[in-house]
C-alpha cells in the first residue's frame, strides 16, 4: 500500500547540509501495523513528514495505494491529507476552541465524509461519551490523545501517521491509548506507520524498522 | 462550498472563546467606521448645500453677464440681447429683513429662463400662472419657511413695510433665498428697470458679438466647477477629513492589534487545519471571507454610529460655516447610498489594510513550523530598526515639505510627515529608555520590571503611537485654540470701539435715527460707516468705510502701519488692507490697489495691514466720505455710537421705541461681544469634539491592547507568582509599567504637540484662512492632558490587572500543566 524508494532529504543549518534522509527504502502493505524507532535526530519525524505530504523530498519516490505522491502540488497534498491520511501527533494538536465532538467530526466533515454511526461507534470506543462538550484544555494528556487518533480515524484513512503520540503520557496511559489505537486500526483495516522511542511500544505491533544514519536498516 | 463553511465554522470557534478579543477587533473597525463615516457625512451635507445654491437661479454652476464696473445693468441692455440673439434671463438680487432676520431675495424672469440654470425648480403651466401673476409667489426651502416662522401660503411683511408674495416650498431651493418674480423683486429692493446680472443659457448660432449690443459695459463670467464658498470653507472640510482620518487610522490600529494577535493565537489551529488536508488557498480565502463578514458587520454599526455622530456634530459645524464663511447649510441630516456604501467599502478597506500583514504570514505559513504563540512578539524587536529607518525617511520628507511646500495641502502633509514620524519613532525610543533602566537596575524584581517591560512594548507599541498621536493633535489643536482665542479676544476687544451698535433696516431710516441721534444729549459721537462689494483680481472684496475719529486711531489694531496711517486715510488716497487679502494678492505696505468704482478706477496706497478674523472676503478699509464718493449708492445703515457708560441701557430702550427696533438691530457693546465669543466657541465646538472622540479611541486602542495581552502575559507572570509574589503585588507592578510607558508617551506628545500647533498656526492657518497668530504655550494646559492622558491609561489599565489580582491561583498554575 506503501511504497518508499530511495528517498532524500537533506536540511541546511548554519550554511552546513544537513543529510537528514540518504535513500530511504520501506514498505507497509494493508493493515499492516509498523512501528518506526531510532535516536533523536535519525530522521523519523522528517520520514513521516515526507509521507503525510507536509514537506516535500529531495529525491526518491513515496508510492500511496498506487500513486506516486512525492511530485504532487500543495492543494493536491492537502487533498491526500485529507481524504486518505490520518495524523497524529504527540502535542494533540486538538483546536482548543472546538469542543471534543467537533473535534473528532471536523476532519471528516472537512473531506465530507463525516458517517454518524461511525461517529458514534469512535465516542464509545475511545470513552468518549462524557467529555463530548468539554474543550482540549478541560481533557487531561491522554484523553486529548484519544481525541486525536478519534479524529484521524473518522476519515477511515488508508494509512494513519503517529509520531510519537505516546510521547507525553505516562506508561499506564501510553498502552491503554495505544491498544485502543491497535483495535481501531484493526477494525478500519487501515495501515500504521508509528515513530516511537519505547521498545515495549514496538514490540506490540506487527514489526518494527529503525533508521539509522538516514537510511531504514 | 460545504468544507470552506467548515473550514469558517473551525475559524469562528475561536471568536466564540475569544469573545474580548472579538469585540476589541469589532470596536476598531466600529470606532474607525464611525468617525471617518460622520465626518463624511458631515462634508457630504455641505458640499450638496453648496451645489444646490451654485445651481440655483444664476449660481456659479451658470454662466452669465456682469456689469463690468459691478453696477447694476439697465433693464433695457436685455431686451437689446435678446433681440441681438443672446439667450440671456435677468436676475435681480439684494437682501431684505424679516423680523429682524437677513434673507436673500432673488427676482428671476422664468419666460427666458435658461435650462441650463441646474436643479432650480421647474416653472411650467400652472406653477409658472400661480408664479407671476399677482400676486405670485414666493418660493422658498423648507427650512427658509421655518427661519421666516410663517407657514405656507403666508405673506410676511418685510423691514420696509411691503409684504412677499404667499409663500410656497420648493425642496430644491437652498436657505435663505426668496425666489420672486422679478418685476416683485424689483420693487421690493427699489430697483425699477434694474438688473443685477443676466444668466446666458447655450448660445446657438451665431449672436451678434457682445461688444456691439452691449459695448464694454458687460463681460461674460464663465461657470465655475468649484465655487467661491467650495473654495473658501475647502480647509474647513479639509480640517475634518484629516481629524476623521486619523481617528480612522487610530481605529485601524486596534484593528491590526487584535488581529495581530488572533492570527498567532490561531497558528496551532491553522497548521492543524492544514495538516487534516485544508489547502493552504482554501484556508487564505476562508480567513479573508472571515475579515470582511466582520467587517461587514463592524461598517454597518459604525454606519449607523457615524450617523449618530455626524447628527450630534451638526449644529455645531451648521453654526461654524456660517460664522466662519456665511454658507447655509440645512440643520438636518440626509444621507445618501453612496455614503453607506462607502462606509461600508472603507470598513472592509481598512479590516484588509490592518490585517495585512496577518494575511501574507497566513499565505507564507510553513505547515511545520513549531508553533510559538508569541514568536510575533520578538519578530517585531526586528523591526524596530527598519522602522527606525522609515521614522527618518519620513522625517526627511517632512522637512522637504517645510522648505519647499507652499501649499495647504503640503502644509497638512508636514503634519502628516511629523505624525507618522513620531509614532514610527516611538517604540525605538521606548526601547533606548527601557534597556537604559534595565542596564541601571540592580534588584532582581526591578531588573524584571525593565526587562519585562521592553518584551512587553511590541505588543503595547500600536496602541502607544495612537495615544501619542492623539495627546498630539490634542496639545497642537488645544494651543492653536487657546492661542487664537487670546487673539481674537484681545483684537475684538479693539475693534469693538463703539458702546452702542445699531443696524437700521434702510437708509432713510439710518438718516431718521441719525438725526434723532444727534439731538439727544447723552450721545457724544456717531460713528456712521458703509460697506460696498467689488472684485479685484477676481477676488470678492468688501470695501468698508470709516469715519475719521480718534477712538479708531486710539483702538483699531493694526498688525504692520505706514507712518501717519490714519491721517493718509482722511484724503480718500489711502486704504488699509485686511491681512487675508494681503496674503491672497500679495500686497504690502506702499503697494497700491487699484478699486473698480462706478465713476472710474480708484486708485488707493496701502498704509496698514490689519487682522480681520472670521472674515471670509477680503477687505479694504477706506474713509468712509471717499467710500460714499465713489460709491455713492452705498447704503450707510450701521452705525456705532460713543456713549457714557451709565446712559447705556436708557438711550438702547429710547432707541427700540422710537424706531420699532429689535434686540438684532440695536445691541450694547457686551452684548456684540459675548453673541461674537458664542460664535467663537462654537466654531471651535466641533473641534473639541472630534478631539475628545479620538483620544477616546487611543483610550480604547490601549484599553483592548492591554485586555488582548493580559491572557498572554500569564506566563511571563505565573513564574514570579511562583516563587512567592503575591497577585495583588504583580497587579501593582503591572499598572506601574503601562503608567510608566504612557507617561514616557505622554511627555513626547508634549514637544510633537507643540510643533503640531506650530504648523496649524505658522502654515494651515495662514494658507487656510489667510492669517497668522500669535504662538503662545500654554503650560498648564499641558500638564492637564499629561493628566487626561495618565487617567486614560489608568482606566484601561485597571481591567485587566483587577482581572490578575482576583484571578485564582488554579489559573496560574496552569501554566505549568499546560505545557505552554
Amino acid at each position: 500500500m506503501l511504497s518508499i524508494r530511495n528517498l532524500s532529504k537533506t536540511y541546511a543549518s548554519a550554511g552546513e547540509p544537513i543529510h537528514v534522509l540518504r535513500g530511504v527504502d520501506l514498505d507497509v502493505e494493508a493493515g499492516e501495523r509498523v512501528a518506526l524507532t531510532g535516536e533523536s535526530g535519525s530522521g523519523k519525524s522528517t520520514l513521516l513528514h515526507l509521507i503525510a505530504g507536509l514537506d516535500a523530498a529531495d529525491g526518491g519516490t513515496i508510492t500511496l495505494e498506487g500513486s506516486e505522491i512525492t511530485g504532487l502540488s500543495d492543494s493536491a497534498r492537502a487533498a491526500l491529507r485529507r481524504d486518505r491520511l490520518g495524523l497524529v501527533f504527540q502535542q494533540y494538536n486538538l483546536i482548543p476552541s472546538l469542543s471534543v465532538e467537533d473535534n473528532l467530526a471536523f476532519q471528516a466533515r472537512i473531506a465530507g465524509r463525516h458517517d454518524t454511526a461511525w461517529h458514534a461507534e469512535l465516542v464509545e470506543r475511545l470513552g468518549l461519551g462524557s467529555l463530548l462538550k468539554r474543550y482540549p484544555e478541560q481533557l487531561s494528556g491522554g484523553q486529548q490523545q484519544r481525541v486525536a487518533i478519534g479524529r484521524a480515524l473518522a476519515i477511515k484513512p488508508s494509512l494513519l501517521l503517529a509520531d510519537e503520540p505516546t510521547g507525553n503520557l505516562d506508561e499506564a496511559t501510553a498502552d491503554d491509548v495505544l491498544a485502543l489505537a491497535r483495535d481501531l486500526v484493526a477494525r478500519t483495516g487501515c495501515g500504521l506507520l508509528m515513530v516511537t522511542h519505547s521498545l515495549h511500544l514496538a514490540a506490540t505491533l506487527d514489526r518494527r524498522v529503525t533508521l539509522h544514519a538516514g537510511v531504514v536498516t | 462550498m460545504r468544507r470552506a463553511l467548515w473550514i469558517l465554522a473551525v475559524l469562528s470557534s475561536h471568536w466564540r472563546r475569544h469573545p474580548m478579543q472579538l469585540a476589541t477587533l469589532l470596536i476598531g473597525l466600529i470606532s474607525a467606521t464611525a468617525l471617518w463615516s460622520g465626518v463624511q457625512a458631515i462634508n457630504q451635507q455641505a458640499r450638496h448645500a453648496y451645489d444646490r445654491a451654485a445651481a440655483t437661479f444664476g449660481g456659479a454652476r451658470t454662466a452669465m453677464l456682469v456689469a463690468t464696473d459691478g453696477a447694476a445693468i439697465p433693464q433695457e441692455l436685455f431686451v437689446k440681447l435678446r433681440r441681438a440673439g443672446w439667450p440671456v434671463s435677468p436676475v435681480v438680487e439684494g437682501r431684505v429683513q424679516v423680523n429682524g432676520r437677513s434673507f436673500r431675495l432673488l427676482g428671476i424672469e422664468p419666460v427666458t429662463l435658461p435650462a441650463e440654470v441646474g436643479n432650480a425648480p421647474s416653472l411650467s403651466g400652472r406653477d409658472f400662472r400661480a408664479f407671476v401673476a399677482p400676486p405670485g409667489e414666493t418660493l422658498v426651502a423648507r427650512e427658509t419657511l421655518a427661519d421666516l416662522e410663517a407657514a405656507e401660503g403666508a405673506s410676511p411683511e418685510i423691514s420696509n413695510g411691503a409684504r412677499l408674495p404667499p409663500l410656497r416650498v420648493r425642496p430644491q431651493l437652498v436657505p435663505d433665498v426668496l425666489v420672486v418674480d422679478i418685476g416683485v423683486a424689483q420693487r421690493i429692493l427699489n430697483k425699477p428697470g434694474q438688473v443685477s446680472r443676466l444668466l446666458l443659457g447655450k448660445i446657438k448660432g451665431k449672436p451678434a458679438p457682445l461688444a456691439s449690443a452691449a459695448g464694454d459695459r458687460l463681460q461674460l463670467v464663465e461657470p465655475s466647477a468649484e465655487t467661491e464658498l467650495e473654495r473658501l470653507t475647502d480647509s474647513f472640510h479639509l480640517n475634518l477629513t484629516a481629524f476623521g482620518l486619523l481617528s480612522f487610522f487610530v481605529g485601524l490600529f486596534i484593528v491590526n492589534s487584535a488581529i495581530g494577535l488572533a492570527f498567532e493565537q490561531r497558528l496551532p489551529m491553522l497548521r492543524t487545519l492544514r495538516a487534516c488536508g485544508a489547502s493552504a488557498r482554501l484556508l487564505n480565502t476562508v480567513l479573508v471571507v472571515e475579515l470582511v463578514a466582520l467587517a461587514l458587520v463592524a461598517g454597518l454599526v459604525g454606519l449607523v454610529c457615524g450617523y449618530v455622530i455626524a447628527a450630534a456634530l451638526l449644529p455645531d459645524v451648521v453654526a461654524s460655516l456660517r460664522g466662519l464663511y456665511g454658507a447655509e447649510i440645512p440643520g438636518q441630516l440626509t444621507l445618501r447610498g453612496e455614503w453607506w456604501l462607502a462606509g461600508v467599502g472603507i470598513s472592509i478597506a481598512g479590516a484588509l489594510i490592518a490585517a495585512a500583514s496577518s494575511l501574507v504570514k497566513a499565505i507564507r505559513l510553513s505547515v511545520l513550523a513549531t508553533a510559538q504563540p508569541h514568536a510575533w512578539q520578538q519578530a517585531q524587536h526586528r523591526w524596530l530598526k527598519s522602522q527606525s529607518a522609515a521614522a527618518l525617511a519620513v522625517f526627511a520628507v517632512a522637512l522637504l515639505l517645510l522648505h519647499y511646500g507652499n501649499s495647504l495641502i503640503a502644509g497638512f502633509g508636514l503634519l502628516a510627515a511629523l505624525m507618522l514620524g513620531a509614532a514610527l519613532i516611538l517604540p525605538a525610543l521606548l526601547e533606548i529608555v527601557l534597556r537604559l533602566g534595565q542596564r541601571r537596575a540592580r534588584a532582581p524584581l526591578a531588573l524584571w520590571f525593565w526587562a519585562d517591560s521592553r518584551q512587553q512594548l511590541s505588543g503595547l507599541s500600536l496602541a502607544l503611537m495612537a495615544l501619542l498621536l492623539a495627546l498630539a493633535v490634542n496639545v497642537g489643536v488645544s494651543t492653536m485654540v487657546e492661542s487664537f482665542s487670546r487673539t481674537f479676544l484681545s483684537w475684538l476687544n479693539g475693534r469693538l470701539a463703539a458702546d452702542v451698535y445699531v443696524s437700521a433696516p434702510d437708509n432713510a431710516r439710518a438718516i431718521a435715527i441719525r438725526s434723532w441721534l444727534s439731538e439727544r444729549s447723552d450721545v457724544d459721537a456717531v460713528l456712521s460707516g458703509g460697506r460696498a462689494e467689488v472684485q479685484i483680481e477676481g477676488q470678492p472684496v468688501e470695501l468698508l468705510g470709516l469715519p475719521d475719529h480718534a477712538l479708531y486711531r486710539e483702538r483699531w489694531p493694526l498688525l504692520e502701519t505706514a507712518p501717519r496711517a490714519w491721517t493718509q486715510l482722511v484724503p480718500g488716497n489711502a486704504a488699509f488692507v485686511s491681512e487675508q487679502l494681503s496674503r491672497r494678492l500679495d500686497i504690502r505696505i506702499g503697494d497700491v490697489v487699484e478699486i473698480p468704482a462706478p465713476g472710474g478706477t480708484w486708485s488707493v496706497d496701502i498704509a496698514g495691514i490689519y487682522a480681520d478674523y472670521g472674515n471670509p472676503k477680503g477687505q479694504l478699509t477706506v474713509n468712509v466720505a471717499a467710500l460714499m464718493r465713489h460709491f455713492p449708492q452705498t447704503p450707510q445703515t450701521r452705525m456705532g455710537l460713543i456713549v457714557p457708560h451709565a446712559k447705556i441701557p436708557a438711550l438702547i430702550a429710547a432707541l427700540r421705541r422710537q424706531f420699532a427696533l429689535d434686540d438684532r438691530s440695536v445691541a450694547d457693546q457686551a452684548t456684540v461681544k459675548a453673541e461674537s465669543i458664542r460664535i467663537f466657541n462654537r466654531t471651535f465646538a466641533v473641534t473639541s469634539a472630534l478631539n475628545a472622540f479620538t483620544l477616546g479611541v487611543a483610550g480604547i486602542a490601549l484599553l483592548t491592547s492591554l485586555l488582548t495581552l493580559a491572557n498572554s502575559r500569564l506566563p511571563q507572570l505565573a513564574p514570579l507568582w511562583a516563587i512567592g509574589i503575591t497577585r495583588p503585588r504583580l497587579a501593582a507592578i503591572e499598572l506601574t509599567k503601562t503608567l510608566a510607558v504612557a507617561l514616557f508617551t505622554a511627555l513626547l506628545a508634549l514637544p510633537l504637540g507643540l510643533l503640531v500647533a506650530w504648523c496649524l498656526i505658522a502654515i494651515v492657518n495662514v494658507k487656510a484662512f489667510g492669517w497668522r497668530l500669535p504662538f503662545h504655550v500654554f503650560p498648564l494646559q499641558l500638564a492637564e492632558l499629561v493628566g487626561v492622558a495618565l487617567i486614560a491609561s489608568l482606566a484601561a489599565a485597571l481591567l485587566p490587572m483587577l482581572r490578575l489580582a482576583r484571578m485564582r491561583p488554579a489559573e496560574l498554575a496552569k501554566v505549568f500543566a499546560n505545557e505552554r
